[in-house]
Order: C-alpha cells, then sequence, then structure tokens
C-alpha cells in the first residue's frame, strides 16, 4: 500500500510537490486567501534570492568538496557594491523608467564583476592550497570571512547603508485585497531566469556536462583528458558572483544593510544547500522554496517559532533523507 | 615494439610503499595482462600510470616520453583510456552524454559510434537513460565503449569481469578480442580463465612487486607456476 502511494507521488513530481503540499497545508491553517497569496510571494521571492545565494555553494560543495565558510563575503559584498553604484547613480533611479532600469541593471553587473574578480583571487590564493583537507578550508575560510568583513567595516564603515531603489520597483501591486510587492515579485523572475539559465548551462553546454560529471567523480573526468581545476576555478567564480547577485538583490529587499548581512544569511543558504542535496541546482532551488515558504508561513502563524523554523526543517528533512532532496548522484 | 615501459616503478600512497619495483614492458598490439592476489598492487600499478597516484620520476615511459610526472589529464590526452575498477560511469548523465563527454571534440565519429552499437547493443537501446539505471553489465559495456569512443594507443582496464554474470563475461572477452585489433590492452584480471583466453603477454605482481614476467601461454602450461604465484590449484 505505502509502496504504491510512493510510486504514485513519485510519477506525479515526488519531492518537488513538496512546496505544493506545503502552501496548501498554509492554505488551511492560514484561513485567509489574501495574507495567504502575499505570504506565498513572500515566501518565494525569499526562495529565490536565497537561491541566487546558495546554488553557487552547492556546485562548489558538490564539485569541489569544498567548504567554503567565506561565501557569505561575496553576498556582502555584492550587498555593498551594488548599493555603492545606486547611490552613486540615485539621480537617475528617478530619471525615468530607462534610466532607474539603466542603474539597476549597471550594479547588478557590478555586483556579479566583483563576485568574479573575487572568487578568483579566493580560489586561487585561499582555496587551492588546502584542497582535499576539510579542517584547514574550514578555518582559512572562516578567516577570510573575518577579513572581508573588516574590510566592509573599513570601506563603508560600520553604520547601516541604506540602498535606493528604482522607482519602478517600488510599491505593490493591489488585486482584489491582495497586495504583492513588485521587487519582490521582481526577485522572482529574476531568480527564476537564473535557474533556467543555470539549468541551460548545466543540460545543454560541453562546460555544463563537466560541471554534472566532475560533481559525481573528479578523477574520472580528470582520466577522460579534461584540466578539473580549470573546471573549479570557473565554477567558483561562477558561484561566487551568483553568491554577489543574490546579496544584490537581498540588499534591494532590505533596503538597510550592514557589514553582517553576509554571516546572518549564511545559516540560511547552508541549510538550503544541506536540505537541497549537495552539487544539484534542482535540489538548491527546491530547498530555497521550501525554506522561503516556511520562513513566511512560520513567521506569520507561529512568529515565536520563527527563529526555529529553518532549523527544524532542516532536522525533519535530513532524518527522511539523509543525503537530502535531490542530491546529485555520486 | 614497446609501447609503454614501466622500470623500477615505486608509488608511496601517504606513509605506505605500496609499489617497490614494478618493472615490465608492454608491447604494441594485443592484449597484456597483468595478473596477481588480491592486494598485491596491480590496481594501484594502472593509477600509477594514469598519474592519479604519482610514481618516482622516470620510471614510466609511453612511446618514449617519460610520463611519470605528466598530470592526469595530460595523460589521457596522449592517448591512454582508463576503464577503473569501479568503472567510473557518471550515473546522472545519460548513456550518450557519458560517451559524448569522451569524445575530443564534442560529437561522434558515426563509424565508431556504429562499431560500437555493434559490440554492445544495449548502449544503443538505453541510449537516452541515465547511466545509473543500467545493470553492472550494462555500466562495464559504458566504460569500455567510452574507452574506444576516441581511437586511443593503449587502454587500461581493471577488472572488467567482476560481479558480471557468465555470459556478460563471455561477450566482454569478444568485444575485447576485437578491440584488440586496433589498439593495445593493459588488463588487470582475477579471473584467470578470461586473462588466459586473451592475453598474450603478462606479468604477475605480488606485494608490490613485479615476480614473473613472459608469454602467457607458457604461464598457462606451468600449473606450478600459477600455484606459487596466484594459489590457484590445478
Amino acid at each position: 500500500m505505502m509502496n504504491k502511494v510512493s510510486e504514485t507521488l513519485g510519477r506525479l513530481g515526488g519531492v518537488n510537490l513538496l512546496p505544493l503540499a506545503l502552501a496548501a497545508v498554509a492554505f488551511v491553517l492560514i484561513g485567509a486567501p489574501s495574507s495567504w497569496v502575499t505570504l506565498t510571494v513572500a515566501g518565494l521571492s525569499m526562495g529565490m534570492m536565497v537561491f541566487l545565494m546558495a546554488s553557487g555553494l552547492s556546485l562548489v560543495f558538490g564539485l569541489m568538496d569544498v567548504l567554503n565558510f567565506g561565501h557569505s563575503a561575496f553576498i556582502s559584498f555584492g550587498a555593498f557594491v551594488a548599493a555603492t553604484v545606486l547611490a552613486a547613480l540615485s539621480t537617475w533611479l528617478d530619471g525615468g523608467w530607462m534610466l532607474a532600469s539603466a542603474a539597476l541593471a549597471l550594479a547588478l553587473l557590478a555586483a556579479i564583476a566583483f563576485g568574479l574578480a573575487a572568487g578568483l583571487f579566493f580560489e586561487t590564493v585561499i582555496i587551492r592550497p588546502v584542497y582535499r583537507d576539510h579542517l584547514r578550508q574550514i578555518l582559512i575560510t572562516m578567516g577570510a570571512l573575518i577579513v572581508s568583513e573588516q574590510i566592509i567595516l573599513a570601506v563603508w564603515g560600520g553604520t547601516p547603508v541604506s540602498v535606493p531603489r528604482p522607482a519602478f520597483l517600488e510599491g505593490a501591486w493591489i488585486v482584489g485585497d491582495v497586495s504583492m510587492e513588485i521587487y519582490r515579485l521582481f526577485a522572482v523572475g529574476l531568480g527564476a531566469a537564473v535557474f533556467v539559465g543555470l539549468m541551460v548551462l548545466l543540460n545543454r553546454t560541453r562546460i555544463g556536462l563537466l560541471i554534472r560529471a566532475g560533481v559525481e567523480n573528479r578523477e574520472m573526468v580528470e582520466a577522460l583528458g579534461f584540466k578539473i581545476n580549470r573546471l573549479f576555478i570557473g565554477v567558483f567564480m561562477l558561484g561566487s558572483a551568483l553568491a554577489a547577485l543574490g546579496g544584490a538583490m537581498w540588499a534591494g529587499y532590505e533596503t538597510l544593510i550592514t557589514p553582517a548581512l553576509g554571516g546572518e544569511m549564511m545559516i540560511v543558504v547552508f541549510i538550503v544547500v544541506i536540505i537541497g542535496g549537495l552539487g544539484s541546482i534542482e535540489g538548491t532551488l527546491l530547498g530555497a522554496i521550501i525554506v522561503g515558504l516556511t520562513a513566511n508561513y512560520i513567521g506569520y502563524l507561529a512568529p515565536k517559532l520563527a527563529l526555529a523554523s529553518n532549523m527544524i526543517l532542516m532536522m525533519a528533512i535530513l532524518m527522511w533523507r539523509p543525503s537530502g532532496l535531490r542530491p546529485a548522484v555520486k | 615494439m614497446t609501447l609503454l615501459s614501466l622500470q623500477n616503478m615505486k608509488t608511496q600512497i601517504g606513509q605506505y610503499h605500496v609499489l617497490h619495483d614494478v618493472t615490465f614492458d608492454v608491447p604494441q598490439g594485443g592484449v597484456f595482462v597483468l595478473l596477481g592476489r588480491n592486494g598485491a598492487g596491480k590496481t594501484t600499478t594502472l593509477r600509477s600510470i594514469m598519474g592519479l597516484w604519482q610514481p618516482q620520476p622516470g620510471s614510466v615511459t609511453f612511446k618514449g616520453q617519460d610520463i611519470s610526472r605528466l598530470a592526469t589529464a595530460d595523460i589521457a590526452r596522449l592517448g591512454i583510456a582508463y576503464v577503473p575498477e569501479n568503472m567510473g560511469i557518471f550515473g546522472g548523465l545519460t548513456v550518450e552524454e557519458n560517451l559524448v563527454l569522451a569524445t575530443a571534440k564534442g560529437r561522434f565519429d558515426q563509424t565508431r559510434l556504429q562499431r560500437i552499437y555493434t559490440l554492445f547493443p544495449a548502449l544503443e537501446q538505453f541510449w537516452t537513460k541515465q547511466a545509473w539505471s543500467l545493470s553492472g553489465g550494462q555500466k562495464q559495456m559504458l566504460a569500455v565503449a567510452r574507452a574506444i569512443i576516441e581511437p586511443r594507443d593503449l587502454i587500461l582496464i581493471d577488472e572488467p569481469t567482476k560481479g558480471l554474470a557468465p555470459s556478460i563475461v563471455a561477450a566482454m572477452g569478444e568485444a575485447f578480442r576485437e578491440i584488440a585489433q586496433e589498439t593495445t590492452i593493459l588488463l588487470v584480471e582475477q579471473n584467470f580463465n578470461f586473462a588466459r583466453s586473451l592475453g598474450r603477454d603478462m606479468a604477475v605482481v605480488d606485494d608490490g612487486r613485479v615476480v614473473h614476467r613472459g608469454s602467457m601461454a607458457d604461464f598457462a602450461a606451468d600449473t606450478d607456476l600459477q600455484g606459487q604465484l596466484l594459489g590457484l590449484s590445478a
């Protein structure tokens, strides 16, 4: 009987149905449809931003077997770089749709460019000497994280930095008695676009094929004649750039950022990577959406449990599936 | 003509000296078999040739070139393919993706592909299936097919019959005979009957040293030596 239920669920989508099941349960518990829609959009947008931050870490973890606790530095730098560009172009933000879009695009591109450069530096100088040594990886990346936070403090100061938003992303769309923040919808759209881009990269290109193969068996990729170290650099830079983009989006969402932003997000990012399954982009998206929805639903239904909700979620999922929801095949 | 030459090859893994003195020459063409008991150092020998464990410099030459200091990828690009004991299949990739990854330019030479279909018809049948869903024998076929999807001068194959049904072992033997018509195979094998049916030359490794070299025909005829070196009973 249980096997039949399991097979039927598997055919319908398996673990991919979890966000739908979560949303359905929340719909019943919340009662008010308008509140449910608002919370669901908020959860999806939070999930998509966390997905941006976490997807790179998952690939780096899966492919390179590197525990990078310094990943949050890329999130923080992305946020501050984007905030600085937006502040410098503040006159563009009020100068019409075209100028505001250009300012936003430049801010996001600056964060991505910084992430790529920082990723190159991080991989070649900090990570490379400690491959295959997890203890040293933890120590050195934690150290690099502390140094990065101090650099942010030295450059941007300790007081919270305000992040201006383009006018067209301010406010909310009101449909009936449902309110949806435009910025959150934008975050959902951008996250979905990045997910599609990553899926195309991983499934439709030779580089993607190499990354997927490398996540499973690095040694065999080398035995086929590919220099895995070059792939490592590329993936690390990609992961850092995505984290910086996620940080930039999160900065616009929070609108007031501090140097501790990356560190605060890191726990959620690690939870997403672990429950999603290491090295899997689909798993990371699934984990991020579940974490985003859970945080928002619990925050509404039982605010006192909000802080613990992600930890409880992680424990429950790991007890059910110790390798995460959709791990890359190893 | 010697294709691969190992001279006093020594390999240390961590603090352990696994290979002490491995010396043998693999002539071009045919199947060269490396025999030995469990833990003798056969797999380490293949891994050292591929650069997956670093042998001491100067002890491995391929087509006259010292390859002991080269990275694994560079060794592979010289024309050496490796089929590890665990097959090294990428389970999350389809059969097609596993094979296309092993091509030099990301596309198939249709003649070679047709030959692979002929040797291993199951691969054509499961072309779009993820490799984890294949049976053990089909995975081994895929691993071997991946090694021959491009022209190679030498193929290192580690215990390809391990855990396979007799009918699959027989099919694998036929495939190896045909592959050996165009390239050289260095085969590590515990199944002596299988090894004997394929090998032209052979060596026996014991405790990290080559303790016997010669022709397979001579070794197959000497049951005392087989008992002494491999523990086989007459």
